[in-house]
């Protein structure tokens, strides 16, 4: 019979064990998953299972990390996620958090611009740490991205989106999440994508600051293809600012917004 | 003439522009994306397009932050 021992077919025999196969195969290997699931026991293999075999503290290979990274998620989500092209305008507070959330989950290509660099009055809700202070956001962003899922496609621009560049940086994605921080500059790309590309769809968040109930948040189809997320009010001025908990919980109502379109949901 | 605003009925003097009902309802131009009769309007629309009765208008104003 067929199994897949690390991703590759093997055929074994009917009634083959899981300890027989790794002591044939890997026999230092720590770490068993069958099917997505660590398996504590030794058990019978049935046709078509899926092993994976990990000796801790050693790097898997690209393909062996993919599978142990996937083996998490709803079975039969992670070829249409892969397939996923994503553009982030913005690597803010929202950018940051929506980007580590989509390359955690897989998704194949992610386009990212922004023109500033990391500050210290950054690192109170953004992703990056005190050695990336000065380096220029979409660089930083994509260093950790690597660290976390090196398997993944990310474009970096650093620089400013404009009406005039719009098109070039984001015109392939399936899907863009506006992560800006001034009003007028998400208006500018909601407007300019939405009218432009009217069959992709846009994310985008208002009403993030402060520290009000994460319940005020919420997700809200807006038009066919325009979502935001947050409460809508709350803006970021004098004596309002903007704090790490709030403005991930919109960050994620962003990416769980993502997640669904890619998989054929509606995300409200 | 009667138009649709964010789901409700409200009656409004003709002739009206886009951009002048945005002044009436004191939103910024600048911040806000309009969606008419289920179409995204351009900003450069906002002047020239003249609203009819029965239009349904989305109207969202972005607030900073991110």
């Amino acid at each position: 019979m067929l199994i897949y021992l690390n991703e590759n077919p093997l055929k074994i025999q009917i009634g083959s064990r899981l300890y027989t196969l790794r002591d044939k195969k890997q026999c230092d290997a720590d770490i068993l998953i069958v099917n997505g699931h660590p398996a504590s026991v030794d058990l019978e293999l049935k046709e078509g299972d899926h092993v994976v075999m990990i000796k801790r503290g050693e790097q898997p290979s690209a393909e062996e990390l993919e599978s142990l990274m996937m083996a998490r998620h709803t079975p039969g989500v992670h070829e249409k996620i892969k397939r996923g092209c994503v553009g982030i305008a913005g690597a803010g507070g929202l950018g940051s958090h929506v980007a580590i959330a989509l390359a955690r989950v897989g998704v194949g290509q992610i386009n990212i611009a922004d023109f500033d660099v990391v500050e210290p009055s950054n690192l109170n809700r953004q992703q990056y740490f005190i050695d990336q202070i000065g380096t220029p956001k979409v660089i930083a962003l994509r260093d950790n991205l690597k660290r976390i899922n090196p398997g993944i496609k990310i474009n970096i621009f650093n620089l400013k989106v404009s009406p005039e560049n719009i098109v070039e940086l984001f015109g392939a994605v399936d899907i863009l999440v506006e992560a800006f921080d001034a009003a007028d500059q998400k208006a500018m790309l909601t407007n300019y994508f939405l009218s432009h590309f009217p069959d992709k769809f846009l994310v985008a968040a208002s009403g993030i600051a402060g520290y009000e109930s994460s319940n005020s948040i919420r997700t809200t189809r807006i038009a066919e293809h325009f979502y935001l997320c947050g409460d809508g009010i709350t803006a970021a001025e004098p004596g309002c600012g903007l704090m790490a908990p709030r403005v991930g919980i919109a960050a994620h109502h962003q990416a769980n917004a993502v997640l669904r379109l890619l998989l054929n949901k509606l995300p409200e | 003439m009667q138009l649709i605003i964010n789901g409700k009925t409200k009656e409004y003097q003709e002739p009206l522009t886009v951009l002048h009902l945005l002044q009436q309802l004191d939103l910024s131009p600048e911040r806000v994306v309009v969606e008419l009769n289920r179409h995204i309007l351009s900003p450069d629309e906002h002047n020239s397009t003249e609203l009819k009765s029965d239009d349904t208008i989305e109207l969202v104003q972005f607030v900073g932050g991110g």
